[in-house]
């Protein structure tokens, strides 16, 4: 195999719209997406359990794990389950979205990450799985000592079997039209210190896993919600206004500016690195209004609170933003 | 050191030592030699390749999938020899192992982090400044502020006990000697290896550290499991390591920067916001780390050139820096410029994780300054001090006027 040095591009990375380039069905109802930069270029790096924000064309966002392999730096990987009782982020992903389209892209931003460990036991339910599928990768390649359980409803909703297949007896696969409600303390077995507890699925699933770990030494569960479809205030596609606080200075924020850009274009040089959302080094106070966050540092918490954003990525939810500079 | 020829179209081959005392004395002219021989240069002295232009050294950088850590970032290759000290988890560390370390400091050094020490240092930065320019007009700017303020500030929000910290310049002086080849300057430090090793492996231990600060921060996210017992002291020995010498260099350069810039400093003091893009442009400049290693996990091509998978390439993070086919006017230090994307702290997953810290404590250090200093202008020769890595000065003679 030989490894071509790419030259480094020297203005902002088109890291936020990336295209879709393959659409396959993985289960019933579960398919993945894989995309990438138009420019083809690097993505941003990211660790099993991450996730990102899809700005989907009809204005909706949605946030999937990324599934995929990440010595693959050009592709990302998502599962998307088809939901019933969605309002629509998923089905639009089904239906309505081609191969070739754009979509925006936040993240990736990582709550479940996976900590050292000598052992680690996996359970995860239905579209769950997603997130665990590159931990399984990587504690298999650590050399860890772990096993998976994996839950759904039925073998034939269940994505990713194939991909578990190599592990062998490391994974049971366990439908409950097959096997029934998933035997949490028969695999977990007796509470004990050393070992961590990753569980990803639906409510009831991890409300069942905090039971079972109940007895457990603390900081050995941890768990991620996978969330339902929700309604989020959409994003602007639309040009938006930033306002200097200090200066009392105004630009217009086009579609096909950062904001880092419109600022320079009005003589404001604000200090930025790596210019992809990853170092923080053009972090800015912000004081009024809700910025599109697209970067991979802060966590969810921190995107809530509205009170800084990243200039290299970020955006603006409403039509004006103003900025501490 | 035999010299094997490189198993693919021949690089341009080069015999020059980057880390001999003339090179080490004035780089600029091997980086330009190196930049304009070609993308990639094979270095007959130590059988390595190397970057100098900003594209591959960026690239290199970046892809840690095909230019590994993990062999050590020196010219050591750890795949066949024994590293001097136990590798950082951080710096000398491939993904997966890497993540969890990275994920967690960059929590504790992070932007958001250190909201909690900006007014604290700018109130030491202005305090420093007063004792300083209460002593005299006339003074050497790398002991008295370069070295004076990291010193004054860094140990302390770490948590460090006050005893011993003198032993932290030196043991940042060997650790970053030892990147280099083993010569007189790795043998200069050899004879204290021992004794820094043991007070800097002390200090690690979470007894000795104050129950706030950086080092305690770590050993906090160890007792939520984030990281196991046995990393934490090894995250807080790269805290201890790279931390010091880095900052007092990059200091150093953009004091010696504005003193031979005068209508720079002038620009600063008029708005004193640039603060943050002088210490970058400074990094950018001068860049106080010079050189970093990779190994290549594939073959590698760069133009007709293959380098073979296990090779280690040296990145010329300066050179790339001051690549014209990157940089309009690159010798020039100027605050107009944007310098955004310079390599001087890296680039990608093992970008300097203390940048942040590096920034804050060169704003607040030049904010001060600029309170209360109209010019200031070198006083005498300036001395460097030579590093296998690191870009150095020894001596900044200078004489200020105060408004």
């Amino acid at each position: 195999m030989t490894a071509t040095v790419a030259s480094a591009p020297s203005v902002s990375p088109d890291v936020a719209t990336l295209r879709v380039t393959a659409k396959e069905i993985q289960a019933d109802g579960v398919l993945t997406l894989e995309l990438a930069s138009p420019s083809g270029g690097r993505l941003r790096d990211w660790t099993p359990g991450s996730h990102i924000d899809l700005v989907l064309p009809n204005g909706l966002t949605r946030q999937y794990s990324l599934c995929g392999d990440r010595w693959d730096p050009t592709t990302y990987r998502v599962g998307v389950l088809r939901e019933l009782s969605g309002r629509g982020g998923s089905a639009f992903v089904h239906d309505d979205l081609l191969v070739g389209d754009l979509v925006g892209v936040g993240g990736p931003r990582n709550n479940f990450p996976l900590v050292p460990s000598e052992q680690y036991l996996f359970v995860a339910g239905g579209i769950g799985i997603t997130p665990i599928l590159p931990m399984v990768r990587q504690a298999d390649l650590l050399g860890a000592d772990w096993r998976l359980l994996y839950g759904g409803r039925r073998r034939s909703s269940m994505a990713f079997l194939g991909d578990l297949d190599q592990y062998g007896d490391r994974v049971l696969v366990r439908p409950e039209d097959e096997y029934g409600l998933l035997d949490l303390t028969g695999f977990l077995g007796e509470p004990r210190g050393g070992a961590r507890v990753y569980s990803c699925g639906p409510a009831p699933l991890l409300a069942a896993m905090e039971r079972a770990c109940a007895g457990w030494p603390p900081y050995t569960l941890r768990t991620e919600r996978f969330v339902a479809d929700e309604l989020g205030t959409p994003a602007r596609s639309a040009a938006f206004e930033v306002e200097l606080a200090r200066t009392g200075a105004t630009v217009t924020v086009t579609p096909e500016l950062t904001v880092l850009e419109a600022l320079r274009g009005i003589g404001v040089d604000v200090l930025s690195s790596c210019r992809r959302g990853v170092c923080g080094t053009c972090e800015t106070d912000v004081l009024a209004g809700r910025p599109d966050h697209r970067d991979a540092l802060l966590d969810d918490e921190e995107r809530e609170a509205n009170d800084c954003m990243y200039l290299c990525v970020s955006r603006s939810r409403d039509e004006r933003l103003v900025l501490d500079l | 050191m035999t010299a094997t020829a490189p198993t693919s179209t021949a690089a341009p081959t080069s015999d020059v030592d980057p880390f001999g005392h003339e090179v080490l004395e004035d780089p600029l002219p091997m980086h330009a030699e190196l930049r304009d021989a070609g993308p990639v240069v094979y270095l007959s002295r130590y059988d390595v390749h190397a970057f100098a232009r900003y594209d591959e050294v960026h690239a290199a950088l970046v892809d840690w999938q095909g230019f590994q850590s993990a062999a050590g970032v020196g010219l050591s290759n750890f795949r066949t020899e024994k590293p001097w000290r136990p590798p950082s988890l951080l710096l000398e560390a491939d993904p997966p192992r890497h993540d969890a370390p990275r994920r967690v400091l960059q929590k504790v050094l992070g932007p958001r982090a250190l909201r909690r020490l900006r007014e604290h240092w700018a109130a030491d930065a202005e305090a420093l400044v007063d004792e300083v320019l209460a002593a005299g007009t006339t003074f050497d700017a790398v002991p008295t502020l370069a070295s004076a303020f990291p010193l004054r500030v860094f140990p302390d929000a770490v948590g460090l006990p006050k005893e011993g910290r003198e032993h932290l310049l030196p043991y940042g002086d060997h650790a970053f000697n030892a990147f280099g080849p083993s010569n007189d300057l790795v043998a200069k430090g050899a004879h204290r290896v021992a004794e820094l090793s043991g007070w800097v492996s002390e200090q690690c231990r979470r007894e000795v550290l104050s129950t706030e600060g950086f080092g305690a921060d770590i050993w906090t996210a160890s007792d939520r499991g984030e990281i196991t017992p046995d990393q934490a002291p090894l995250m807080v020995r790269s805290l201890l390591t790279a931390g010091v010498d880095t900052t007092v260099h990059a200091l150093s350069a953009i004091l010696y920067a504005f003193a031979t810039s005068p209508d720079q400093w002038a620009r600063l003091r008029q708005d004193p916001s640039l603060a943050r893009v002088a210490f970058d442009e400074a990094v950018r400049w001068e860049s106080p780390v010079q050189t970093f290693f990779r190994t290549a996990t594939t073959d590698v091509r760069v133009g007709d050139v293959v380098i073979p998978e296990g090779h280690k390439i040296l990145m010329f993070l300066a050179a790339a820096n001051r690549d014209p086919r990157r940089w309009t006017n690159p010798d020039a230090f100027d605050l107009s410029r944007d310098p955004s994307g310079h390599v001087g702290f890296g680039m990608g997953i093992h970008q300097c994780i203390g940048q942040h810290v590096a920034r804050l404590e060169a704003e607040a250090l030049l904010t001060a300054l600029a309170r209360r200093v109209r010019s200031i202008e070198l006083d005498g020769p300036t001395k460097r001090h030579h590093n296998n890595t690191l870009r150095a000065w020894a001596s900044i003679p200078v004489r200020v006027t105060l408004d």
